[in-house]
């Protein structure tokens, strides 16, 4: 992946810093990033994508040596400690109840979360280039699908973390590259007559996508993080089978090839799996070993719906079918 | 030294389906046989799966039905 266009000033000064070479701190050649005051809101969640991007693949025009360069990781903390700030400000908003088990409070949340959904309109109603564009927005995440819960792992004390690794074994093919989650992905992408390169639509990305990216990239590499990277995988799980077939029920009517239908045929029965693990062995036992937690499993689990719900209404919008 | 097998942990998740940790073969209420393919499976309960004998998730949509 190449770096891709920035969308505002502060975009623009750290990819032309990432462009040159990393120079030791004190040295003057060493880069210093200011930060505009007056920043949008896409200008600020691309930068940060880029910035954790250093974490997973990288990229080709930008050399190793930055990923924890020191004249990066002020903006980096700047961006995050916003973008948290945006979340927890929006998840207090919503008043979202806290039962005394951390299972039924993510139940509930699941069950009455209202937004609209984009699997709906493309089982029923979309067109074949409402379908493809929904799939370049999705690529962004699902070409990783499982990476940003990996680096949660070390960070468990020992059976939330076996459950976890329970569930991230079978994400990751269970031991055939075939079946890995995001290999599926990107062979049905190819066979659509997309491009499967690693981040290859992130020009095109909405702001509530690379900000769902960003929180779930956030929450894998902060441990203080560690309950809302559980609970937003929760709500992703136990809120993907049922849209999964309808999904590929979608696909199916609008003539997709067999490799692309079969990723979310993969989720149908996978996701009912993982979504009950997930709940059940990981969340619950995570707040059983550190109580302090449920409220954060909380937090995560609702940022997943408010922002896959912003998603969708800013896709609707876009198509007029809202 | 081979231990004796361990005996399979099967967990009944409340409202939902009954999962199975190992590989197994289920017989469906139609009596057809299907074997486990993933580490931990999900045999569905309450009857509504298009999937059968596997659950989809649809038992959520039941649990929404229910409360309304
Ligand atoms: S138990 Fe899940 S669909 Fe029946």
């Amino acid at each position: 992946m190449r770096l891709p266009s920035p969308r505002g000033p502060l975009g623009e000064r750290v990819l032309t810093v990432l462009r040159g070479e990393v120079r030791e701190v004190g040295d003057p050649g060493a880069a210093v990033i200011e930060v505009p005051d007056q920043r949008a809101c896409d200008d600020d969640a691309l930068t940060l994508w880029v910035l954790h991007e250093l974490h997973y693949r990288g990229f080709e025009d930008v050399s190793e040596e930055w990923e924890w360069a020191p004249a990066l990781m002020g903006v980096r903390w700047l961006l995050e400690h916003e973008l948290e700030e945006r979340l927890r400000v929006r998840y207090a908003d919503a008043r979202v109840p806290v039962a005394d088990e951390v299972t039924r409070s993510l139940a509930t949340l699941t069950a009455t979360h209202e937004g609209p959904s984009l699997a709906r309109h493309l089982q029923r109603n979309a067109s074949r280039e409402q379908a493809l564009a929904l799939l370049r927005q999705r690529s962004l995440y699902h070409l990783k699908e499982g990476d940003p819960t990996s680096w949660v792992i070390p960070r468990l004390t020992t059976r939330p973390k076996a459950a976890l690794l329970e569930v991230q074994f079978d994400e990751y093919g269970d031991g055939d590259p075939a079946r890995l989650h995001h290999e599926m992905f990107a062979r049905g992408l190819e066979t659509s007559g997309l491009c499967s390169a690693y981040g290859h639509y992130v020009d095109e990305a909405l702001v509530p996508v690379l900000e769902q990216n960003n929180a779930v990239s956030m929450f894998g590499l902060h441990r203080r993080l560690r309950g809302a990277a559980l609970g937003h995988l929760a709500a992703f799980e136990s809120t993907s089978a049922v849209p999964s077939r309808q999904l590929a029920q979608g696909l199916t009517r609008l003539g997709f090839p067999p490799e692309m239908i079969a990723y979310y045929d993969e989720h149908v029965e996978a996701d009912a799996v993982h979504e009950q693990v997930v709940v059940r062995d990981v969340c619950g036992a995570l707040v059983q070993e550190e109580p302090g937690q449920h409220e954060e499993v909380v937090f995560g689990a609702w940022t997943c719906l408010d922002l896959e719900a912003r998603t969708a209404t800013a896709m609707l919008a876009r198509w007029d079918a809202a | 030294m081979s231990q004796p097998p361990r005996p399979m942990r099967i967990t009944l998740c409340p409202g939902g389906p009954m999962l199975i940790r190992g590989a197994a073969v289920v017989e469906a209420e139609d009596g057809t046989l299907h074997e486990t393919t993933r580490p931990v499976s999900a045999v569905c309960r309450c009857g509504a799966t298009s999937r059968a004998p596997w659950c989809d998730g649809t038992h959520q949509l039941l649990a929404g039905k229910a409360r309304t």
